[in-house]
């Protein structure tokens, strides 16, 4: 068929001014971002691996449950025993630091969003475009800006893994019952005390459900731009298919999905009330002491 | 009254919801109704020119049906509505007119509100929700906690400090929500449909403890409801709204006896008059009484016949009241040739203070033909006679099968 309209070449243009006006900045974001991700990964590497498995452990065991303790302490032994415990390790660090990225300004936008209708309309439109483009097509963008490696990575997950966080803090404020918040304005609470004491604290839980589910489109991010040098498990599923290795695309493929499900059990408890009896217990213990 | 006796007054307070809000107010000066400005402008009219004032000290009772604009009014008083025209004055300060920060200032110290749902914070505990305010307004954590705590003792709390207010009844909830607003120790408290919520009963509780609260504290109340029962039982005065209008505004007996408008009638028809007319307004104020140091059988059986009367008030020289004498005791007096009927007078005899009930007068007629006799409070003095005609006449406009009921309970005895 006939292309009629170039939306594409507009999109071009516009990278390309970008690039050729902006290079000094995008170095200086690429040598920072780097930093960030490799020193990370460097303090993450320096602890002993049973260390690292330890304190998942105990963290599972206390938000979680025995169970996923148990899954934890297993899950990351046989990564361990695969020989994916520094690709794990550099995966974790680059979903630590995208998250990190992509809440830091998810989380003001769907304040934001919540108190002006008039920005919600059109940071919703946006969100969905964010959403429903298909992951790949960030690499793009990222590559053309910071070239191949760690932070190109990074920002392509950023921008793919903001969306939930945004829209699940939006809807986290907007739930907070009106009772409540005209009560404490009654009170005489500034704006800002009805966010700090009021709404953040009722949204709470369902900005850390955002939360949980940034973090899990990061993982599956952070494997795609394997394909694009960042490094990590996502390199070694695409080394496996690279070279049609089905044990080698299999065993990476488990780790990841280890990862998956030790990441998914642990911050989804985090927004759930009821986990904390052991942390209370553990609490009590210590004050004894 | 000068300005100065005030708390809070109010003039031509006016609230329009809706975009068009200088046309809404146009039509409304030229007088047009609720209705017609919504059809025309699509703007609602929550509070249409509103005037009033509340003394320091009062109980004021805003009620009207569902809609008729009370929410409204009440969040004009601490502007959590901002009004579209008018003055909200209190203590000579128009409100109205504040900047931000002072209307700020206003509402952590001088009103604190009470809300039918609530408004509590699910996430702390109830002792820390009634320490809101005063964190609000920042005092240190120790301070505040102490004056919560006793707020909370106030309310009969105690105990329940460390619970989250989920764990607590509806009942419990709003006592939570009640220390709230006394931590602060504000001089207005705003209650909109406090108890609304609450079942019967607990209702009934919280009334009689805000009473309490209200002879120890001596708060200005703003107190909205739709239940007239409970307007009679709190409010000092009750002003009933319709449609944005302020009706009628007087004491409930006021309004009773005399609605303004059919709409303050339907109202009125439904309540329970029983619980509100007192001994006060029916007794007879000028009987015929005796006076027992003067008059002796003779006198008294004189009295008697010329008013067909077969029992009659005596007093002493201080006109306070001795009892009732009755005829058959007369005869026997005069008799027996006795000077004075002071041996002959029946003391044990219902009598009620003028601020008595109908609802609580009843009982007494049970087992007695007696007339009850209205004294003062403080003095012992008779002010008058409520006959039991006219008792039950009262009683019977309203509800026929109580009255059976007493009579045969009185035909048993
Ligand atoms: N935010 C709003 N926007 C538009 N109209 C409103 C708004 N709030 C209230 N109204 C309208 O204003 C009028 C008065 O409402 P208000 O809530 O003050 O009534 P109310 O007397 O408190 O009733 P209720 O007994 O149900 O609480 C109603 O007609 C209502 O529909
Ligand atoms: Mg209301």
């Amino acid at each position: 068929m006939r292309k009629v309209i170039d939306i594409g070449k507009y999109i071009e243009n516009g990278v390309n001014w970008l690039t050729d006006n902006f290079d000094g900045l995008f170095n200086f974001i690429k040598v920072v971002g780097n930093g960030a991700i490799e020193g990370f990964e460097w303090l993450l590497l320096s602890i002993p691996f049973y260390i690292i498995i330890v304190i998942f452990t105990i963290i599972a065991y206390f938000k979680v449950g025995r169970g996923v303790a148990l899954f934890t302490a297993l899950g990351m032994i046989l990564i361990y025993l695969l020989g994916f415990w520094v690709e794990t390790i550099e995966t974790l660090a680059l979903i630590f630091v995208s998250t990190l990225i992509a809440l830091v300004q998810a989380i003001p936008l769907g304040i934001w969003a919540a108190k002006k209708p008039s920005a919600n309309k059109v940071i919703r439109p946006i969100l969905d475009l964010m959403q429903t483009m298909p992951a790949f097509v960030y690499l793009i963008p990222a590559v053309l800006f910071f070239s191949i490696g760690k932070l190109p990575g990074a920002f392509a997950t950023v921008i793919f893994a903001m969306p939930p966080a945004v829209r699940l803090t939006t809807l986290g404020i907007q739930q907070v019952p009106q009772d409540v918040v005209e009560a404490a304005r009654a009170f005489g609470a500034t704006n800002r005390q009805i966010l700090a004491k009021v709404e953040l604290p009722l949204a709470t839980k369902t900005i850390l459900a955002g939360v949980n589910q940034t973090i899990m489109m990061a993982l599956s991010m952070v494997v795609i731009a394997g394909m694009i040098a960042a490094g990590g498990l996502g390199e070694k599923v695409l080394e496996g298919i690279n070279n049609l290795d089905i044990g080698l695309g299999f065993e990476s493929g488990f780790a990841v999905v280890i990862l998956a499900i030790i990441l998914d059990r642990i911050t989804q408890a985090l927004g759930q009330k009821g986990n904390n009896e052991r942390i209370d217990k553990l609490k009590k213990i210590f004050r004894k002491k | 009254m000068a300005t100065e006796d005030f708390k809070i007054e109010i003039k031509d307070l006016t609230l329009i919801f809706g975009k068009n809000k200088s046309n809404a107010l146009k039509m409304l000066e030229a007088g047009k109704s609720k209705a017609e400005i919504l059809e025309k402008t699509k703007c609602t009219v929550g509070v249409n020119k509103a005037s009033f004032q509340i003394k320091k000290g009062e109980v004021f009772v805003i009620m009207g049906l569902s809609g008729s604009g009370k929410s409204t009014l009440i969040r004009c008083l601490n502007r959590l509505i901002e009004p579209t025209a008018g003055d909200v004055i209190v203590n000579n300060i128009n409100i109205t007119k504040e900047s931000n920060e002072r209307l700020l200032d206003t509402r952590r110290t001088e009103m604190s509100m009470v809300f039918q749902k609530f408004g509590l914070l699910p996430h702390r505990t109830v002792l820390e929700n009634a320490a809101f305010g005063l964190e609000i307004r920042g005092e240190a954590k120790n301070e505040r906690l102490q004056k919560a705590q006793e707020a909370l003792d106030n309310v009969g709390l105690q105990g329940f400090e460390h619970q989250k207010p989920s764990q607590l009844s509806g009942g419990m909830q709003q006592r939570v929500g009640l220390a709230r607003a006394l931590a602060n120790n504000p001089e207005v408290l705003l209650m909109d449909e406090a108890f609304s919520a609450l079942d019967p009963l607990i209702k009934s509780d919280m009334q009689d403890e805000l009473l309490d609260l209200q002879g120890k504290l001596h708060k200005t109340i703003v107190f909205i409801t739709h239940d007239l029962d409970e307007a009679i039982k709190l409010g000092d005065r009750v002003a009933i709204m319709k449609d944005g209008i302020i009706e009628q505004i007087g004491t409930a007996e006021d309004i009773l006896r005399n609605p303004a408008s059919k709409y303050v009638e339907a109202f009125v028809e439904k309540v329970d008059r029983k619980s509100i007319i007192t001994a006060g307004t029916l007794m007879f104020s000028k009987p015929t009484v005796v006076q027992l140091e003067k008059e002796g059988p003779g006198s008294v059986i004189r009295k008697m016949r010329g008013i067909a009367a077969d029992a009659l008030p005596v007093i002493d020289k201080h006109r306070t009241f001795m009892g009732f004498i009755w005829l058959p005791r007369v005869l026997e007096a005069e008799k027996l040739n006795k000077s004075t009927i002071e041996d002959f007078i029946t003391t044990e005899c219902p009598s009620v203070y003028e601020e008595y009930t109908v609802e609580e007068m009843l009982p007494l007629i049970t087992g007695t033909k007696s007339p009850i006799a209205v004294v003062n409070k403080e003095n012992g003095k008779l002010l008058g006679v409520v006959s039991q005609t006219s008792l039950i006449i009262e009683a019977t406009r309203f509800n026929k099968s109580e009255i059976i009921e007493l009579k045969e309970q009185a035909k048993e005895q």
